[in-house]
């Protein structure tokens, strides 16, 4: 790595513990109250959802209605898996417990993407769309068939480990990882199907390997975000995860902008603030997401923050090139 | 392009310091009680927190005028949960941090109550939900209560009263997998009636199923004597259009859900029967105040789920009164005290925190309410 | 024996309802590749139509009927103008997107306008049983029946013998050949939506006179059956999304009837992903590779 990606990461670093610790400290002094906390901890949850759809939608330009559908097989899956580790091993700290919770309801749900995307992600065209919604609705007539999931009723009794500092770090983690993979080679290859399927081909890339990979990664990221909403609300049911949840997220995505991270964040921090800081709007909610949808796509189709990324250094950086650039123009 | 970057940036810490700036305990002295409601206000469910809000808003103002508790007023500040449970988390954080209340009266739905319960249980906030039926919702928590009746007794005694009333030996169910309330209400319908008869068919159908010809042909086959649909007014009116369509004819039995239905559907429901928390026709001097009262003041006729969330709010005020203080603790005791005469009924818990009280069986006729049965549980 | 019958019936209905919508959107893919997600909406906005025409007039059921399917061209013309032309030549997923947009946009108008709670359509057939020996037809369920099959032979004459017909079927074939066969491709466009849009308001009030509400959401199941419908007979190509549509209603009735009410829908969507894994051009498609 060369020099200025290094400085870039650290100053990315100290910046996220800088929020960590301001975050903290605002807690300890009462300045944010649990209701902001918990506000916080949904907004972490939805950066998580919506940069791995960002992953399948924006970078690799599949279109995905059903990433609810998979934040359920996340969700239940790391419930039951955390209530199993709770009967079974007493004692046990609650970070492991979360963790291998987590990293159960991860691989589920990167399964469950598998069998989706095999028949969809083979063929070219929109399936993957189709499919995808029709998974989201039928994964809730399977919860509620199954068991073990508590049906209709609810599955109830699961353990309460998701605090602040778990989400936090877990988001961070999440975000960093999908950073890295989306810059490596392998990031490369899913960018190059999204701009051209047909050439990515013709070069070599096999296209459907991946396609499948980069969905199930997306799938499996989702699935994390699930357990972690799971081990927050301790109580699930089948409808929490309804086609207008994977609406939410994917407008999220648009207004944040496909194949930007960065955007992803920051739109997941204002969509989830702005329907709290405005609860009369309530009403109007979905028509003004469902308008911003269209508007976006036919004015501004990359999203408000485009693909590019955000971070301090390199808005620097874009600065003076840009300056630069205008510069050159007006001697020309 | 930059300079829109940042002021978006910049929007958006002006927006989270006003949104922080809004907090800070303030530790002031109570003058006003102020009780919180939770319920679906907009969206789908509108009708039924809508409901909730205003039956506990009409008994504020009664207490109220009649000079409040200790001389001290009710305030009601009713949140929207959009019946999204993370909607509802929000709500109450808010209305416990930000408003300050005092006791809960929600939420209204099963599962939005759920999701809270457990944040109430470790605020030890006093809650009595007027409506959350689901089994779960009073269970290992002594500060729960609830107003209503629960799913499986409600179930049960709706299979008591098909057996014994109409003296049914042949029964089928026809539910909604997707609803909590509507699968609890057939699980025990199927239960207690399979004790004294048969349950022909035990049918299941999912929230978007509009198409019950099927289904129906295939139960008519059996010739079962009553059929159940424990489900709410939209769903069980379009499954009473298509056995009136079919040709069938099979008495039609429901529970609470079916409040209302006279109104749109009086036609495909003539002669059937629900059970409901009480009866607008009840002459009792009671419910006929409540009823007038409530009519003018909303405008309209009020459904169980407002007589319910009137109820509620007497009973939580008076056990404020009672408790002599606004801390949790003695309000929980004072709840658990209760015994009470309402609109939907003379209220005591039991242990769980559930009501012990009678179930009125309401039959269609003529396109209105008939009271036909006050079945006693158990 | 006489009850499969019945249940065979039963599917039919239902069948001729999906197969009405899926032919919306057979057509606009084959004309314009863009699975218009929305189409399950204007059947909706149809059904609101015939009811608001219904309860404000005395108008009988065919001019109900007629007046709903104008109404609803127009909203697929203004929808296709609107949100779907300025994105012809940009990325798929803009366009997918925008086509999501447009239906929870609808979805939700309504939602503000009529309020959520399902409202009762107004009795515009005579609902009462016919006796065919021991077989039992509802009125309504023959109506659908028979009005299907009439709006489907009157679609296949016009395309096959009309001049706009055969436009829209060269315009499918090859857009940039038809332009230089002097065919107006946006014009053909407008048409191709206004008869998908027309013909699902009719599958709208069919709907909504036989399950006697009209409610916001009501377009997203039959219109997700009915997508399933015509990838199942063959995207793109008209018989198929009537086959498509016939067989979907069929298996969705039988497996509710004798395998399990509650996955009937997890069966249909079962059969989507089996067939787009063995057969994705459907049962009447022909293989094609994608041209660069």
């Amino acid at each position: 790595m060369d020099r200025k990606i290094l400085k870039n990461y650290a100053i990315n670093i100290l910046v996220i513990i800088a929020i960590y610790i301001l975050l903290k400290v605002l807690m300890g002094t009462g300045v944010i109250s649990r209701y902001h906390q918990g506000i916080i901890i949904f907004i972490m949850i939805n950066i998580i959802l919506a940069t791995s759809l960002n992953l399948a939608t924006g970078f690799l330009g599949q279109l995905t209605l059903g990433h609810a559908g998979f934040m359920a097989v996340g969700a239940y899956v790391s419930a039951m898996t955390a209530v199993a580790l709770k009967a079974n091993f007493k004692g046990m700290p609650d970070l492991v417990m979360l963790i291998i919770s987590l990293a159960v309801a991860a691989v589920a749900s990167a399964l469950v993407g598998i069998v989706i995307g095999v028949p969809a992600l083979r063929l070219r065209g929109d399936y993957l769309a189709i499919i995808t919604l029709g998974f989201g609705e039928v994964i809730r007539v399977v919860i509620n068939n199954i068991k073990a999931t508590g049906g209709a009723q609810g599955f109830t009794g699961i353990p309460k480990i998701s605090t602040f500092d778990n989400v936090f770090w877990i988001t961070v983690l999440v975000v960093l990882f999908l950073y890295r993979l989306t810059h490596s080679r392998q990031g490369r290859a899913i960018l190059s199907i999204r701009e051209d399927e047909i050439a990515a081909e013709a070069v070599g890339v096999k296209t459907t390997h991946f396609k499948v990979m980069g969905f199930a990664i997306a799938a499996s990221i989702a699935g994390i975000g699930g357990g972690l909403y799971a081990h927050y609300i301790a109580f699930l049911d089948p409808n929490t995860f309804n086609f207008m949840r994977s609406v939410e997220i994917l407008v999220i995505v648009v207004l944040g902008g496909m194949g930007s991270l960065t955007g992803s964040i920051l739109a997941a921090i204002v969509l989830t603030i702005m329907p709290e800081a405005l609860r009369s709007f309530a009403n109007y909610r979905l028509l003004l997401y469902s308008f911003m949808l269209i508007i976006m796509m036919i004015f501004r189709p990359k999203g408000i923050f485009g693909t590019g990324e955000f971070s301090w250094q390199g808005f620097y950086d874009r600065y003076q090139m840009r300056k630069n650039a205008l510069l050159k123009r007006e001697q020309e | 392009m930059n300079s829109k970057r940042l002021a978006l940036v910049m929007a958006l810490v002006l927006m989270l310091s006003t949104l922080l700036s809004g907090c800070g305990a303030k530790a002031e002295e109570v003058t006003v009680i102020k009780l919180g409601v939770i319920g679906p206000l907009t969206g789908d469910y509108s009708m039924y927190g809508t409901s909730v809000e205003e039956g506990a808003k009409l008994a504020a103002k009664e207490i109220n005028a009649a000079g409040g508790i200790n001389g001290k007023q009710i305030e009601i500040i009713a949140y929207d949960s959009k019946g999204d449970k993370t909607e509802a988390v929000n709500a109450y954080n808010r209305l416990r941090d930000q408003d300050g209340i005092i006791g809960l009266i929600g939420g209204t739905f099963s599962g939005t109550t759920l999701s809270i319960k457990e944040i109430a249980k470790t605020d030890n906030m006093p809650v009595l939900t007027p409506t959350a039926t689901n089994g779960e919702v009073t269970l290992d928590a002594a500060n729960i209560f609830r107003a209503c009746y629960t799913d499986p007794y409600q179930g049960a005694t709706a299979a008591v009263f098909a057996a014994q009333e109409l003296g049914a030996k042949k029964a089928a169910v026809l539910y909604n997998i997707e609803d909590p309330y509507s699968e609890g209400l057939a699980v025990a319908f199927n239960e207690k009636f399979s004790a004294t008869g048969t349950v022909t068919n035990y049918e299941g159908y999912t929230k978007n199923d509009a198409d019950f010809k099927a289904v129906l042909t295939k139960i008519a086959a059996e010739d079962p004597d009553v059929i159940f649909l424990p489900d709410y007014v939209a769903k069980v009116g379009v499954i009473l259009s298509q056995i009136k369509e079919l040709g069938l004819d099979i008495v039609a039995i429901g529970g609470d859900g079916w409040d209302g239905i006279e109104a749109d559907y009086a036609e495909v429901a003539e002669g059937h029967y629900f059970a409901n928390h009480y009866s607008k026709t009840d002459e009792y001097e009671v419910v006929q105040n409540f009823v007038k009262a409530y009519e003018t003041e909303w405008s309209k006729s009020p459904s169980a789920l407002a007589a319910l969330a009137y109820d509620s709010t007497y009973i939580m005020a008076k056990a404020i009164e009672k408790a002599g203080s606004t801390e949790a603790a003695a309000i929980i005791s004072e709840l658990a005290k209760t015994d009470a005469d309402g609109v939907t009924g003379h209220v005591t818990f039991d242990a769980n925190g559930d009501p012990v009280k009678d179930i009125s069986i309401i039959q269609i006729v003529n396109g209105g309410h008939k009271l036909a049965a006050k079945v006693s549980g158990n | 024996m006489i009850l499969f019958l019945q249940q065979i019936i039963n599917g039919l209905s239902v069948g001729s309802v999906y197969a009405l919508i899926a032919l919306g959107y057979t057509m606009v893919y084959g004309i314009i590749k863009l699975i218009n997600f929305a189409h399950g909406e204007v059947m909706m906005a149809g059904a609101y139509f015939a009811f608001v025409v219904a309860i404000s007039s005395r108008f009988p059921f065919p001019i109900v009927l007629f007046i709903s399917m104008v109404m609803a061209a127009i909203v697929g013309i203004v929808i296709e103008k609107l949100a779907y032309k300025p994105l012809r030549n940009a990325p798929r997923i803009s366009a997918l997107i925008t086509a999501i947009g447009v239906s929870l946009f609808l979805q939700n108008l309504t939602l503000v306008i009529f309020k959520a709670d399902p409202k009762i359509m107004p009795v515009l057939i005579e609902k009462k049983p016919i006796n065919i020996g021991s077989l039992q037809i509802g009125t309504v369920t023959l109506t659908t029946l028979i009005l299907a099959i009439v709006f489907m032979v009157i679609l296949d004459v016009f395309i096959k013998k009309t001049k706009p017909g055969k436009a829209m079927r060269a315009v499918s074939e090859d857009k940039d050949a038809s332009v230089l066969m002097g065919i107006n491709v946006n014009k053909t466009i407008s048409i191709t939506f206004a008869i998908g849009s027309a013909l699902g308001a009719l599958g709208g009030v069919l709907y909504g006179i036989t399950y006697t509400q009209v409610y916001p959401t009501m377009g997203i199941m039959p219109g997700l059956k009915a997508f399933v419908a015509a990838v199942l007979g063959g995207i793109g190509l008209i018989p198929g999304a009537v086959l498509g549509g016939f067989v979907i209603g069929m298996i969705e009735t039988i497996s509710k009837a004798y395998i399990s009410s509650q996955w009937s829908d997890a069966i249909v969507f079962g059969l989507l992903i089996v067939v787009l894994l063995f057969k994705p051009t459907g049962i009447l498609g022909k293989n094609e590779k994608e041209k660069v």
